[in-house]
């Protein structure tokens, strides 16, 4: 392709103003010429020979004159083997190379190649030669870490092709040719292992999309039994700050039942990020026995890193879950946060000049997250098998008002909301997920026809609670005291959950459902209780029982004498009709 | 040899417009009026035309003063020489010492690689029970202590600076008052710290647009000590007035504005501030305490809204207490696990109880009759207020944990304070 260039003619903030000979195409990749440095860019608006251009970099010491180089390509992410285990920034380059190179800073205009090129891999042709193939058929596999995974036939290939040739099994580099296949008109393509697809294209290389009706466990009580996620399912998380969003997405990052975790850290603290990449390649999966990280993809790019590549990071996530879905796995994307992804948006917008819509952010909001959301799903394979990619995203609304346009546009799209309330951050209720504002479509892994009773209770609850406030509790029948104790027995025992005990922090569905057999003949159970003193005494007994066995290894022997005793104590209160 | 312009097209608040060339994006440059130099700084191009905003202000610029562009941004000494001296806005003497000049270094650096980074592992003691027990200070944290007018804040801030164990202390003031930064001198003199302390400081007397480079100079001095591998401390306040003057250029310079006037990127302004804090993999660390006042305590307002998005929890100090609910140490994970074994289930058990105590206190300020589990609450928050939420108690964390057990025990039976039985059965008081 023919080189295209540009000369700056403004610089405000993040954003270029280039003069341009010849054509250029939206969201095509530019890089800016200063000093020694290539800064690259994104067209973002074009306007006659005038192209506007998202710098993913600071600009600080670009000059107008600077000259630009177009590449004739639109903003991408390689895909092939060796991207488990890595942490990119928000435009795929590995973030532990550059610090090996170049120390404790992000220096500017630095792009490194994401995947290894000199590292070998374990080839096992599948493809025969003579077969049909299209895009995303698979032609062999690599080891990769738990995966086979599948050399494909890239994505970008659109036509049915016949297999030429295909390598013998045995150890290749990424670029090594390991197939030549052959077009209809007879032309040959030659195919390696590693590939690249525009970020913001979904890949659809699939059969069909199918309806979400498994559930993924996350381990969370309240989450699983209440409000349940499904694989190929979407949800998101609003809260306030302070509301435990995070710790909520470390934990699921740790326990959810997937194969796959792709963790999209987008424009939040660089500490929380930490946090996951020195502790995943020490914490040991129960189900593999491997270390986490082993199955984890790490983009970040935290809030002081330039805010264009925040909002490329998101769309890298989600390019890289999409790939490892049509390997027939189960992916599952954290987002954190949407809200900052939404923000750099809004502050490109801004300076656009663009007609602002609510509290300013674009009048494409709406769009732009919905057909994000969108990218999740089941789907069933060329092969016949299914691969789904869950996408669970945060959402930090400003002031902890849901009623913002952020909150609003993701609750349109998602199906579960899991809502943190600050009220209940407040009096240290964690996971502070509210149970009467939050809803879920999906179906859920305890019987439904159960937990909409124990709901019903703690509506009831909440309403003696506030009714308590204006009469008081002497003003309270006794029998409606004992409902909120109930309610209050619910929380304390089933909803809240310490993410920072070592048994508390993931339960089972098995154990789950057990536990909630329990809690149910508990709520259910007519107590004979003197007054209002005995019952109180009553439950918080109880609840002090129920809180250790909590906290006592699934079928240990606390677990059982612990289980008796409140069985026990249970069945003295109980009134015989 | 850089080019010198006298004329200056257009004065708008604190922005001035020339026509120049070869001028490059975040350049500095010197207007000269017949009020003496200012700084100011390149904010936007196009094609000819250059803003910038003038640091001074520019009360009493002329169309005809002189611009002269220096070639590079904004710079700061960087040398052991800064220890226990005093400066403005823009790194100028503020004390009688001389003014330094020697190997300067660029403020506003790019950002740390997360990789580079190590999970913050060390607590930093206090002896302010409300934050040593219940809201553990971390190194490399930042933290924000939001406020209102009028509260202590800045004797808080300057009693965790003289007890706080770090090797050197930053202190950065924006639009601070003249009495406060009397204080903060006096405070750390007495207190002994003024040798290892680093003044950057803008009272309110000086044009706002000055106090923006506050943050910058400060955090960029800082972390070049960390790098030679020293604790530092950087406290400052008050971020809102930062906050307002990044407000002021931006509708000056008619930028759409997302939330009551302030830019749309107040956030990934703030948070490029406040990411500085660090621990590195190797060296020193930064550690952030900044206040925030609320206008009208209103935490929703967009500068404590945005600032607690990104730091790592909050201080909310009212009616000269550090607040139990709200306030919040999202690092304290980290660290009181290995303090003692009943440091976490005792902050959060207290707490819950507290909230109970307000509840209570709120059913008797309406009239209604006290249960016996209300009485014990009652005595149970009046102890709390006392030996734990008082300011000036002034003991390490093991004595605030017996205390704890110890009001605990006045108060309650063991079954009634919602702690795990073994713990009871460890620290509750006997007999």
């Amino acid at each position: 392709m023919k080189e295209k260039q540009g000369r700056v003619v403004g610089v405000n903030g993040n954003m270029v103003t280039v003069d341009v000979d010849g054509d250029v195409f939206m969201n095509e990749v530019g890089y800016v010429a200063t000093g020694d440095q290539r800064l690259k860019a994104e067209v973002i608006r074009i306007r006659g020979h005038r192209a506007e251009l998202q710098v993913f970099e600071v600009t600080r010491g670009i000059g107008i004159g600077d000259p630009v180089d177009f590449s004739g390509e639109l903003l991408s992410v390689q895909l092939g083997p060796g991207l488990l285990g890595q942490i990119f920034d928000g435009l795929q380059n590995p973030l532990p190379l550059i610090a090996a190179q170049h120390g404790f800073f992000l220096p500017r205009g630095v792009y490194l190649t994401a995947l290894p090129g000199d590292r070998q891999w374990e080839f096992t042709p599948l493809a025969k030669v003579g077969a049909r193939v299209s895009r995303g058929m698979s032609l062999g596999t690599v080891p990769e870490g738990i995966f086979q995974h599948r050399i494909m036939v890239p994505f970008d290939l659109y036509d049915n092709y016949t297999v030429k040739s295909i390598a013998p099994a045995g150890k290749y580099t990424l670029d090594s040719r390991i197939a030549e296949l052959t077009d209809p008109k007879g032309n040959a393509v030659s195919v390696t292992m590693v590939f690249n697809w525009p970020v913001k294209r979904p890949i659809n290389a699939y059969a069909e999309r199918l309806k979400p009706t498994e559930p993924l466990i996350t381990k969370v009580r309240i989450i699983d039994s209440f409000f349940p996620v499904a694989r190929g399912g979407t949800y998101c998380i609003p809260g306030p700050f302070g509301s435990g969003k995070t710790v909520l997405q470390q934990v699921t990052s740790r326990h959810a039942e997937v194969d796959v975790v792709v963790i999209a850290a987008c424009g939040e603290r660089a500490g929380e990020v930490v946090e996951t990449l020195r502790e995943f390649p020490e914490l040991i999966d129960p189900r593999t026995g491997r270390a986490l990280m082993e199955r984890t993809v790490i983009i970040c790019n935290t809030s002081s890193m330039p805010v264009a590549a925040r909002e490329a990071s998101v769309y890298t996530a989600v390019t890289i879950a999409e790939y490892y879905r049509q390997m027939g796995l189960n992916v599952l994307l954290l987002a954190d946060s949407t809200s900052r992804w939404a923000q750099a948006m809004r502050e490109m917008s801004g300076r656009l000049e663009e007609i602002p819509g609510e509290e300013a952010f674009p009048a494409y909001l709406e769009s732009v997250i919905a057909s994000f959301y969108e990218r999740a799903g089941v789907v069933r394979l060329k092969d016949g098998g299914t691969g789904s990619v869950t996408i669970g995203g945060t959402v930090s609304p400003a002031g902890g008002n849901f009623e913002e346009p952020v909150t609003q546009a993701t609750l349109k799209v998602v199906g579960a909301f899991h809502g943190l309330s600050r009220e209940r951050a407040e009096s240290r209720k964690y996971p502070a997920i509210h149970p009467l504002e939050s809803w879920s479509k999906y179906p859920a892994a305890v019987d439904e026809t159960m937990t909409e009773f124990a709901r019903g209770l703690l509506f009831r609850g909440n309403e003696v609670s506030q009714m308590m406030k204006v009469v008081g509790e002497e003003g309270t029948s006794l029998e409606d005291f004992i409902l909120y104790l109930k309610a209050e027995f619910i929380d304390a025992v089933f909803l809240q959950q310490n993410s920072f005990d070592p048994v508390d922090a993931a339960v089972n569905t098995e154990r789950q459902r057990y536990a909630f057999a329990l809690l149910t003949q508990i709520i259910k159970a007519q107590l004979e209780l003197a007054d209002k003193a005995a019952a109180r005494s009553f439950f918080y007994q109880l609840r002090q029982r129920f809180l250790d066995w909590n906290g006592a290894a699934w079928g240990s022997d606390s677990f059982k004498s612990i289980e008796q005793d409140i069985r026990s104590s249970l069945g003295e209160r109980q009134a015989h009709a | 040899m850089r080019k010198i312009y006298s004329r200056i097209d257009a004065i708008a608040g604190n922005v001035i417009t020339v026509t120049a060339e070869g001028v490059r994006y975040g350049e500095l440059a010197v207007v000269s009026s017949s009020h003496g130099d200012s700084l100011a700084e390149v904010i936007r191009l196009f094609e000819n035309k250059v803003s910038l905003q003038v640091y001074a202000g520019s009360r009493g610029v002329s169309t005809g003063d002189e611009v002269r562009f220096l070639g590079h941004p904004m710079q700061v000494s960087f040398s052991d020489d800064l220890l226990g001296r005093i400066f403005n806005g823009s790194g100028v003497p503020r004390d009688k010492g001389p003014a330094l000049t020697e190997s300067l270094i660029e403020i506003g650096g790019p950002a740390v690689n997360p990789a580079k980074r190590i999970i913050p592992r060390n607590m930093i003691r206090t002896g302010i029970p409300m934050i040593d027990l219940f809201n553990t200070l971390v190194e490399s944290q930042k933290l924000p202590i939001f406020s209102v007018s009028g509260e202590p804040y800045n004797p808080l801030l300057a009693r965790i600076a003289m007890q706080a164990e770090v090797d050197i202390i930053i202190l950065g003031g924006c639009g601070l008052k003249y009495d406060d930064y009397l204080f903060f001198r006096d405070a750390l003199e007495e207190g002994g710290a003024l040798s290892r302390t680093i003044f950057f400081v803008h009272t309110a007397a000086d044009p706002i647009v000055e106090s923006l480079l506050v943050p910058d100079i400060s955090l960029a001095v800082a972390e070049r000590f960390a790098l030679r591998g020293k604790r530092v401390l950087v406290l400052l306040t008050d971020m809102t007035n930062f906050a307002d003057a990044m407000r002021e250029i931006a509708i000056t310079m008619e930028q759409v504005p997302s939330n009551r006037g302030y830019p749309g990127d107040l956030y990934s302004q703030l948070a490029a501030r406040y990411e500085k804090a660090v621990d590195f993999e190797g060296a020193g660390s930064i550690t952030i305490l900044a206040v925030t006042t609320m206008p009208g305590d209103d935490v929703t307002h967009p500068v404590p809204d945005n600032t607690g998005y990104i730091t790592e929890g909050q201080f909310y100090l009212r009616n000269g207490r550090i607040e139990p609910f709200g306030s919040l140490s999202r690092l304290k994970q980290l660290v009181n696990k290995d303090t003692r074994e009943d440091h976490r289930a005792l902050m959060d058990g207290m707490i819950k109880l507290y909230a109970a105590y307000l509840e209570s206190l709120e059913k008797k300020a309406m009239g209604f009759r006290m249960s016996d589990w209300d009485q014990k609450l009652l005595k149970y928050g009046v102890s709390f207020e006392r030996e734990m939420m008082d300011l000036s108690v002034n003991i390490p964390l093991e004595k605030a944990l017996d205390a704890g057990w110890r009001i605990l025990s006045d108060c309650f039976l063991p079954e009634e304070a919602g702690l795990r039985t073994e713990l009871i059965k460890k620290f509750w008081p006997k007999g």
